[in-house]
């Protein structure tokens, strides 16, 4: 299903036969075009934001969301307010050319009736990130979106290589939040550690992101637990976790913010999400990679 | 602040008018980019579009949409002679946020096959959640005859499309950081179609409320007198349930889940006067859009260019406010509560 969708959404070219004059589809289904390449953009989104300053085009920025945190550039510009709740009249205010939403986003057709240039792009995996990097690279009319992807790839197969031979095949329970939320084979975390040749304890048939039975977890003892700093003392306590194998020889893999930003947000540094699992395996399981 | 009856109700409609009417005017000069906006609207085309486009369609859809409230808020609590009636009784909040967590589960699934659905938007799907519901309790309570039966539907109702909802998300997560919009309600997405639709709906739940109003004065010495007095009970029931359902299923859809007013206003009205059910239910709707309209500003004032979720400041203020004057007359009234 997601595949399809996917497909759908992917970037159509239509009429892409004088230079200039090309329209695509974004993922609110909108058909998007521009006349030229746009100078003042607001990203309302973390990943999107990471992805034009990947692209060599920060200085483009002229505002963007309050959880954009990287590069440590964007952290200057005016922040207008949230996904939930964009600030329409500060982002009015910058006069930008283009605005870069995802499509849950409150307010999206109330910016397009302002007269708002409004390109919805909703990356939920390493191949919407891919994807996305090449639509933007496309609209900035830049060149170097092939170089970026190429990059991300580069460092997901070096992620992949640097996972050490007696981690592959291992187990892993990936925690989102203590619901207990996990990541499922099917999200982006999820291909990611399958990337790595990891076996994701969650079975495909839960969906991306499920809510588990914690029972769940101790029944398929994973050999390795990944979790945010925040919760990991709190995963002995909870009933019958304490006898986990991984929680007591600490077998887990624990992410802070900085690492959780590049491991959940699908945009240009995912890989470098990957690779921290990958450096965490090696740590657990040292030994030739 | 005067005794009750004191003042005639018509003095305190003009009065609420004129304070709306101030604060409309406020709200068109403040905003994220301060007072400025409002001294450059002749030169400047984009601080033209910012006071025309975004602040004054958002005060007045505020002031809409705290009118709706306060009008659904003062018939449920009359209907119901229940003081703690708000206009969500029936299931109507519930039934919102099911359509709106629905709508959204089937866009993220594959918007564009979905046009249509995206063409009546989240807005339609809440308004049709929230009638819908209010329909559903009308159902399961077999009619508008009983009113503890109705009361109870309309928990029932509440607590298992609340339910649904949740099921919903936790079926699809990624719909749950949409639906936290929607739950905390805003002001700030309302354009110039939602304020023409909630004024024009306003008004003529206002004056079918007042046609009913008789029950309401009725039902206030008790269901045997109001019958005794001869009143079409059942038909001006149901009538007022549908106006219930109207106006709170339009103020949601376009504002979202904004809790409070619709409780407070019509205790705010009842505290500065006295008055027959047909002016009760204007000036809580007057109040109600004061009120709203009040905590927009404020929402937006306060941490600028930053704003507070509105529903945040309403429950604050409309909460203080109507403690203190619980305190203020049971000080006043030995034994007598508000």
């Amino acid at each position: 299903m997601i595949r399809g969708r996917l497909l759908f959404l992917g970037l159509l070219l239509l009429g892409a036969g004088t230079a200039g004059a090309w329209e695509l589809r974004d993922d609110s289904g909108q058909t998007f075009q521009l006349a030229r390449a746009p100078q003042r953009i607001v990203s309302l989104l973390p990943s999107l934001t990471e992805t034009v300053c990947a692209l060599g085009e920060c200085a483009r920025l002229v505002g963007v969301d309050r959880y954009s945190n990287f590069p440590e550039s964007v952290r200057a510009l005016p922040q207008l307010g949230g996904g939930l709740d964009p600030q329409l009249e500060a982002i009015v205010a910058l006069k930008p050319d283009l605005v870069l939403a995802s499509a849950f986003a409150p307010g999206v057709q109330r910016m397009r009736a302002l007269g708002l240039k409004l390109l919805v792009l909703e990356p939920r995996d390493f191949a919407d990130a891919v994807r996305v990097v090449r639509v933007l690279g496309q609209v900035l009319a830049v060149d170097t979106a092939a170089a970026v992807v190429q990059g991300m790839e580069r460092e997901l197969r070096a992620a992949a290589q640097a996972v050490p031979v007696a981690a592959r095949g291992k187990t892993v329970y990936f925690e989102v939040n203590p619901g207990p939320y996990a990541a499922g084979p099917s999200s982006f975390v999820g291909q990611m550690l399958a990337q790595l040749g990891l076996r994701n304890i969650v079975p495909a048939s839960l969906g991306a992101f499920p809510k588990i039975n914690p029972e769940l977890v101790v029944r398929a003892q994973p050999d390795v637990i990944l979790v945010g700093d925040n919760e990991v003392d709190d995963l002995s306590k909870r009933p019958g976790w304490g006898a986990l194998v991984a929680v007591r020889t600490q077998r887990m893999c624990v992410f802070g913010k900085q690492d959780s930003d590049t491991l959940v947000r699908p945009g240009p540094r995912m890989a470098q999400g990957a690779m921290r699992v990958a450096q965490c395996l090696q740590r657990l399981y040292p030994g030739p990679a | 602040m005067s005794a009750p009856g004191r003042r005639s109700p018509l003095a305190w409609a003009l009065v609420l008018c004129a304070a709306s009417l101030l604060f409309v005017l406020l709200g068109v000069c403040v905003g994220s980019s301060g007072w400025q906006a409002w001294a450059d609207m002749a030169r400047d085309p984009v601080a033209w579009q910012i006071v025309w486009d975004i602040r004054l369609p958002r005060s007045v859809g505020a002031w809409g949409a705290g009118a709706l409230l306060g009008l659904s808020g003062a018939v449920a609590q009359g209907l119901f002679r229940n003081p703690l009636a708000d206009p969500y009784l029936l299931g109507s909040a519930a039934g919102a946020s099911l359509g709106v967590c629905v709508a959204l589960a089937l866009l993220g699934v594959s918007p564009a096959s979905l046009e249509w659905l995206a063409q009546i938007g989240l807005t339609g799907a809440a308004f049709a959640g929230a009638t819908g519901a209010v329909l559903l309790t009308l159902v399961l309570a077999r009619g508008v005859q009983h009113t503890l039966r109705l009361l109870l539907a309309g928990v029932v109702v509440g607590v298992v499309l609340g339910a649904a909802s949740s099921l919903v998300l936790l079926m699809q997560p990624q719909l749950l950081q949409a639906m936290q919009g929607f739950l905390l309600g805003s002001t700030a997405f309302v354009g110039w179609s939602g304020c023409l639709l909630m004024l024009v709906v306003w008004s003529l739940c206002m004056a079918a409320a007042w046609w009913f109003s008789p029950v309401l004065d009725g039902l206030a010495l008790g269901e045997s007198t109001a019958l005794s007095l001869g009143l079409p009970l059942a038909p001006m029931r149901l009538g007022l349930i549908l106006v219930l359902a109207l106006a709170s299923g339009t103020a949601v859809a376009q504002t979202g889940l904004i809790a409070f007013v619709g409780l407070a206003a019509p205790h705010l009205v009842r505290s500065v006067l006295r008055a027959t059910h047909a002016w009760l239910l204007l000036l809580s709707g007057l109040m109600g859009g004061a009120l709203l309209l009040a905590a927009d500003l404020l929402a937006r004032a306060l941490i600028a260019p930053q704003e507070l979720p509105v529903g945040v400041l309403t429950a604050v203020l409309g909460g203080g406010y109507l403690l203190w004057l619980m305190h203020r007359q049971s000080a006043s009234l030995p034994g007598g509560g508000a």
